[in-house]
């Protein structure tokens, strides 16, 4: 029962796709949300349109609409479900927006709909720049000098007030997506017109600038009677200017006195009084570095990333708290489910450090700008524990997938001492390493503060790293040493590359509890986390006696593009599954945005990096049955050969089998045993015999590392230059994997995913792609069931899909990609894996993949199951995937979709007919569908005998056609009604660029031969469209089902709504 | 090359690590506090008076010592224990590093041990003598199991009484030393008090001499049972009914002085984080905390005292009002209540009450 007796059914706004600044943290916090609701005997109604996500799964809640996040939907959705209230808090910025537009135009007071969480009020005080500053003024909290303004010349008279340099905050926007540091009355201008853009209700804050000093978080929560407590406090080591979510954050603040701590408390239980928040808050202060003064940035009145940081970082569950809070209940009456003998009414201390590493995007998007201010670019994280900073950031770095083990950069190891002073100034993702690399050459911890602003402690951390290193060189470890190498973070193959010498001891870590208290009080679902002390091994009470057989699962780490929340949810099913089996469950993960860390998802959790040392500790500790690797991606699999050799049983697919997919040679003369076909292809490992093997391929080419992860560093060469290019940047990263290159074929590609048992396999269903190959898997409109297979296709797809399954001696998931082309099936890659696209099927078609994935794995039969092998009979709806970028928050990033994966998220749109889910699916995605106004076209050669029928089809729509002159002549020729636009080297008033900013273009189709270089017009062109919001379609297929969608006669108000639970 | 140093605790428990500050041999009550912050202020909180602390945070003296918060007051604990101790601390009040700062001191410190397991070892079997010494010959197990933290007030109270002006004083306070903190003088300043501070052992006459606006009685260390004189003095006052507000160890005595009886706390409340409710309006506050005994509401006769507050981890009483004299009485630290713009309105309540009785 909720304390507020009128609440029997709620209605939860999910965050919708993830996309930078709106991650897995919001999975992570509805999911705790729905049930904690459901636990008091509520009703719930969930809408989210990213169907990645546990929180919609079946099982989450009552009624689950994945549909998408807009006014008219969530208002649909009310009135077929007549919830009496609306959780606001819980959704992420996109549900906090939907919640407070529906209350503000009187909506939820009319339909008689409560809002719990935040109230309007809260929201408006702490998100309005001018309330906000009003509220802080009224209880005497200091604000930066600001002024929110709504033009560009206010904002430039501003300015010349207070003094360059300032900061642009929009307000209402992701991620403090659209805003920047201006040092000049140029940037200025610039800044504000995006900031402007991007603010919906074109609202900007211009700040007084106050780079340098430090950001300090609060997490704090209040219930209805008052009661406010703080939850943990962070620092970022990044002072002021960079967005807290690409910053290196340490947990709890380390470099204040008592004093300083003190007040920023009393300030945040202060805020969050006079907001009257009801749930959590998080807020930020900058405090200046050498006084007491401080200023509140900026408070956010819901759950958060950094809130999510904060729980797993102290292991109190602020989501399931604010959710309690939210219907009525005050913080004493909530139990601390960590250590079940105290209440929510308490603060968390803690005896440990946590440190949060952002994962970015930049090795994917080679021509990114790198430089990080206050637009987040960040795509994940990672989070580690230890009990000293150095042992923790060690952690970090080796456990954030970016080929590093210390902090030591091999290739910073190259440049001049000058060459790595000037780097500090720059700030990049890749400061950290370039601090190390200049304390590394003597540059004083004084000279790297000037510039950095980085604090001197941790500055005098990472030296104590550089001189034990220093210490060990060439040297012969003494046990001493060791041990210390080992409490300094350092893994024995480090220490071993370091020392030179071969390390002749071994010490296994001894593993601590997360337990919210510093062991005040024991605990009952704790979490672990390694050290090297010399005390109690808090984790063998729990090892010592095998109660049940014990299994551990490996999770897939930070969330980067291409390896998403779909792994997160993959390894939480497959800990589900074998808990129903009744196998104890371990799971290792170091993500903190996820719901497989969430302290009561396994039978226990361990917060550690996912590489090699690390895991095998834990194995050896825990002595599972067997280890699972098939459900975390390519994190997890790549740790399947290590963990073979070192005697690990691995469930599933083999270590053999794994390599079988993945090593080029076995893998062809596995295909030609059997008989079927690939694009043909070569492995070279330079620029000569790359062009070689292209001439005899003939272009074009599709151009790869092998081992690769999500397309990265994936393109296609349609000549010479290209495959010149392409082999420089490869070449310059030293990696000494060879490069593939194979015909690239342009059909229909269509994607599998399969479930395998040794015997026959199953197939859920089968996904045809809107767009053909080309385009990376991950970053087309996949359909399910798939469209236009011929039934003797439909067979050979399913016959390939049995053969290569059998033939790599599967066990549980296989994904396979194919081309179809002139009625041939050919085999692009094998993954004998969970994949991308399991949630989405799994939900579609309601066959619990992972689950039957892990049962098949243990040797149970899918005939035992209850399942027919074969095709699983296709739905009577219609589904789409429709990807979703964040272009807008990457500098420079060519738009333009290609082999190389570039989206962050996905929706859903489920319909009656393809066009219905397409209409809907792009809707999720963020179009506005206007059928009005004009469409710009550009397109390279090879796309131009087949644009003509495409821009018909806008033109029949209504819309004004604009084109560069190739494209425009085409056009022409065809009949259509074209206006030419030059391009912008050719006219600098009236050209593509000024077209853009005219608002009178509202869709672009662009595509060119080469792309990725921002210098070239066609980028600039894409890039603009990003800016201005403009829909920009890079693939002909795309641009067609779009048309297609938009001819369809479908609206918001007239498209189907389904409960998941009817469609499957 | 640093020396190797021992806890060894009463039960026999060893813990090797190393040694830090000043070396030596100390026997004293070891507790732990689970504070993150505060370890300069813990050096001259006079509760830890015959006591070692050891820290749950394992990074101790990041910010250095900052002389500006140890107020020019006397170094309290016996000793101290940290897992890590920081060389190189950062903060721009900073002056020194808490080891040199140690050894100028005379504080030995022990660093380098699992603080997570000594304190889950405090935590199971109760609150332990320990001894810490770079000298295992030294070790004495029946001295460590002997020992009793003794005339503490005694050794922490102001020898001499002083004044404490405040320009356009409205009130004026006796205070009775038990081992007050410096900061909850400025307080009372800050609100108005000119404050007189007695030595424990002042009788009550002398402090009804400066005729008093209200009563303060606050610190500090050690056993309860160990102040007769002081709960003697309190029973004299109690008729005078002059305003009066207790505080900690004040707390405590005041309510001996009424009747009832303190006991000891298992591993007792150190910390920042112990939450205490308003047994009226059910507000929940989080408190500073730092002793080791605590009230037995049953013992006190109901007519007379009210539990105001009670610790939601443990349900032990935080605070009474006494409701045949103007008086009061907190075990916890009032900045806990305190809201925007500074007020406070446990303060404010004294305040009022030494209103009340100039009006009456």
């Amino acid at each position: 029962m909720p304390k507020y007796e009128s609440v029997k059914k709620v209605l939860v706004i999910g965050s919708g796709p993830i996309v930078i600044g709106q991650a897995a943290e919001f999975d992570y916090a509805g999911t705790q949300a729905l049930r904690a609701l459901r636990e008091d005997g509520l009703e719930v109604v969930l809408v989210n349109s990213n169907p990645a996500t546990i929180m919609t799964d079946q099982a989450m809640a009552d009624r689950i609409y994945i549909e998408p996040l807009t006014l008219t939907t969530v208002r649909r959705i009310i009135e077929i479900e007549r919830p009496d209230s609306i959780l606001s808090g819980l959704g992420g910025q996109t549900g906090l927006n939907l919640c407070m537009q529906l209350a503000k135009e009187g909506y939820l007071e009319k339909m008689g709909v409560r809002l719990l969480g935040a109230s309007p009020e809260t929201i408006d005080k702490a998100e309005d720049r001018q309330s906000f500053k009003d509220t802080m003024k009224s209880i005497g909290q200091p604000c930066i000098p600001s002024k929110v303004v709504e033009d560009i010349d206010s904002a430039l008279e501003f300015a010349d007030e207070i003094g360059l340099p300032v900061i642009i905050r929009p307000a209402f926007t992701l991620g403090g997506s659209g805003g920047g540091i201006a040092y000049t009355r140029d940037e200025l201008y610039e800044i504000s017109r995006e900031g402007l853009d991007a603010s919906p209700i074109r609202q900007i804050l211009v700040e007084k600038c106050i780079s340098g000093w430090k950001e300090i978080e609060f997490e704090a929560m209040r219930d209805r009677a008052g009661n406010a407590i703080t939850i943990c406090s962070m620092e970022n080591l990044d002072p002021v200017g960079v967005h807290t979510g690409d910053s290196i954050v340490v947990a709890p603040a380390v470099t204040l006195s008592d004093k300083e701590f003190q007040m920023l408390r009393r300030a945040a239980l202060n805020i969050v009084e006079a907001l009257g928040v009801e749930g959590g808050c998080n807020c930020q202060f900058a405090l200046h570095p050498e006084s007491f003064e401080y200023a509140v940035i900026e408070v956010n009145p819901r759950v958060s990333r950094s809130s999510a940081l904060a729980s797993k970082a102290t292991g109190y569950p602020i989501a399931k708290v604010a959710t309690k809070v939210a219907i009525g209940y005050t913080l004493d009456e909530i139990p601390n489910a960590v250590t079940g003998k105290t209440f929510a009414a308490f603060e968390p201390t803690i005896d440990y450090v946590a440190v949060k590493f952002p994962k970015w995007p930049f090795e994917k998007f080679v021509y990114a700008k790198r430089e990080l201010g206050t637009q987040m670019k960040a795509t994940g994280e990672v989070m580690t524990i230890a009990d000293s900073f150095e042992m923790a950031i060690m952690k970090a770095v080796r456990g954030a997938e970016i080929s590093l083990s210390t902090l030591r950069m091999p290739k910073l190891e190259y440049l001049s001492t000058e060459d790595i002073r000037t780097k500090l100034s720059a700030c990049t993702d890749e400061r950290l390493f370039v601090v190390y690399e200049a304390l590394y050459r003597g540059i004083s911890i004084e000279e790297i503060h000037n510039i950095t602003m980085i604090d001197e402690w941790f500055l005098s951390k990472l030296l104590n790293l550089i001189n034990y290193e220093r210490s060990i060189s060439g040297k012969m470890l003494t046990e001493e040493e060791y041990i210390k190498g080992k409490q300094l973070g350092y893994t024995d193959s480090s220490l071993y590359q370091l020392s030179e010498n071969p390390i002749r001891y071994f010490r296994a870590p001894t593993y601590k509890m997360v337990d919210t208290c510093a062991a005040e009080f024991s605990a009952e679902t704790p979490y672990f986390y390694a050290t090297y002390d010399d005390g109690d091994n808090e984790a063998a009470p729990f090892t010592d006696e095998m109660k049940k057989p014990r299994m551990l699962v490996l999770g897939s780490g930070p969330i980067r593009i291409g390896q998403g929340i779909e792994f997160d949810y993959a390894s939480v099913h497959c800990v589900w599954s074998l808990q129903r089996m009744g196998y104890e469950v371990i799971i290792i993960n170091n993500n903190p945005e996820t719901v497989s860390t969430d302290f009561d998802t396994a039978d226990r959790l361990y917060f550690e990096p996912l590489t090699p040392e690390d895991v095998l500790n834990i194995i050896k500790q825990e002595k599972p049955e067997g280890v699972i690797v098939a459900f975390g991606g390519q994190t997890a699999i790549k740790l399947t050969s290590f963990l073979d050799k070192n005697g690990v049983k691995i469930i599933g697919s083999s270590a053999d089998s794994i390599d079988m997919a993945e090593d080029r040679e076995r893998f062809d003369a596995l295909l030609e045993s059997l008989n079927i076909k690939r694009p043909k292809g070569r492995t070279v490992l330079d620029c000569d015999g790359a062009l070689t093997a292209a001439k005899n391929l003939g272009y074009p080419v599709l151009m790869r590392p092998s081992y690769v992860l999500g397309g990265q560093n994936m393109i296609i060469a349609y000549s010479d230059n290209d495959i010149r290019e392409y082999m420089s940047i490869i070449l310059a990263t030293k990696n000494d994997n060879p490069v593939l290159i194979d015909k690239y074929l342009s059909g229909t590609e269509i994607e599998v995913d399969a479930i395998c048992d040794g015997v026959d396999i199953l197939i859920p269903g089968i996904m045809e792609h809107v767009e053909r190959t080309g385009v990376h898997s991950g970053d087309s409109i996949a359909i399910y069931p798939a469209q236009s297979l011929t039934p003797e296709l439909t067979e050979r797809v399913i016959e390939i899909t049995r053969l290569l399954s059998i033939g790599l001696n599967a066990r549980g998931l296989v994904n396979i990609q194919y081309i179809i082309m002139d009625g041939e099936v050919y085999v692009i890659e094998v993954n004998p894996r969970a994949s991308r696209t399991v949630p989405y099927i799994s939900k579609v078609t309601g066959i619990p993949m992972c689950e039957l994935a892990v049962r098949a794995s243990l040797g149970e039969k899918l005939s035992d199951l209850g399942y027919k092998y074969g095709l699983h009979p296709s739905a009577n709806t219609v589904a789409v995937k429709v990807p979703v970028f964040s272009f807008e928050k990457l500098t420079n990033v060519d738009t333009q979709l290609g082999p190389e994966m570039k989206s962050t998220g996905e929706v859903l749109g489920v319909g009656e007919t393809v066009r219905e889910a397409i209409f809907k699916g792009l809707v999720a995605a963020g179009y506005t569908m206007d059928v009005s106004g004009g469409v710009f076209i550009t397109v390279r050669d090879q796309d131009k005998d087949e644009i003509a029928p495409i821009a018909k089809k806008y033109s029949d729509l209504g819309f004004k056609l604009y084109a560069t002159a190739g494209t425009a002549k085409l056009l022409k020729e065809a009949g259509l009604e074209v206006s030419v636009v030059d391009k912008i080297h050719q006219n600098p008033d009236n050209n593509t660029k000024t077209l853009l900013d005219s608002g009178l273009v509202h869709y672009v189709i662009s595509t060119s031969a080469t792309g990725r270089d921002p210098a070239m017009d066609d980028v600039k062109i894409r890039r603009r469209a990003s800016a201005r919001r403009i829909p920009c379609l890079t693939a002909l297929d795309t641009a067609n089902a779009v048309a297609d969608a938009l001819a369809s006669n479908f609206s918001e108000e007239s498209v189907a709504l389904y409960d998941i639970h009817e469609i499957s | 090359m640093t020396k190797k140093a021992y806890l060894i605790l009463q039960n026999g428990d060893v813990f090797e690590g190393k040694s830090f500050g000043a070396e030596g041999t100390v026997i004293s009550e070891i507790v732990f506090n689970t504070a993150m912050t505060g370890y300069v202020e813990a050096l001259t909180d006079k509760s830890y008076y015959g006591q070692t602390p050891v820290y749950s945070f394992p990074l101790i003296g990041n910010y250095g010592i900052i002389p500006e918060d140890l107020a020019g007051q006397k170094i309290i604990p016996s000793a101290y224990i940290a897992k890590h101790w920081c060389d190189t601390p950062s903060n721009f009040r900073c002056e020194e590093n808490i080891d040199t700062f140690f050894k100028a001191n005379n504080i030995v410190g022990l660093c380098e041990i699992d603080t997570r397991t000594l304190i889950k070892t405090l935590r199971d079997n109760g609150t332990m003598n320990g001894m810490i010494t770079t000298d295992l010959s030294k070790v004495d197990h029946k001295a460590i199991a002997e020992y009793r933290v003794r005339d503490a007030v005694k050794n922490v109270t102001t020898r001499v009484k002083y004044v404490v002006p405040c320009k356009d004083a409205k009130f004026r306070i006796a205070l009775l030393d038990l081992g007050v903190r410096e900061t909850l003088i400025q307080t009372l300043v800050g609100y108005g008090c000119e404050v007189h501070v007695f030595p424990a052992s002042s009788p009550a006459h002398e402090i009804l001499a400066v005729n008093p606006d209200g009563i303060v009685i606050a610190g500090g260390p050690g056993e309860p049972t160990d102040n007769p004189d002081v709960v003697q003095t309190l029973r004299s006052l109690k008729p005078k009914n002059i305003p009066t507000f207790g505080l900690r160890l004040g707390h405590q005595l005041l309510a001996l002085a009424n009747g009832g009886v303190c006991r000891k706390l298992p591993h007792g409340h150190r910390g920042g984080n112990h939450p205490v409710r308003n047994t009226e309006t059910g507000r929940v506050y989080i408190s500073s905390q730092n002793h080791g005994f605590t009230v037995d509401p049953s013992s006190l006769d109901g007519s007379i005292a009210r539990v105001s507050f009670i610790n939601t981890n443990d349900g032990t009483c935080e605070g009474i009002d006494y409701l045949d004299t103007p008086a009061f009485s907190l075990q916890f630290e009032p900045d806990a209540c305190q809201g925007a713009n500074n007020k406070n309105p446990l303060y404010e309540r004294f305040i009022s009450m030494m209103e009340g009785g100039k009006n009456a």
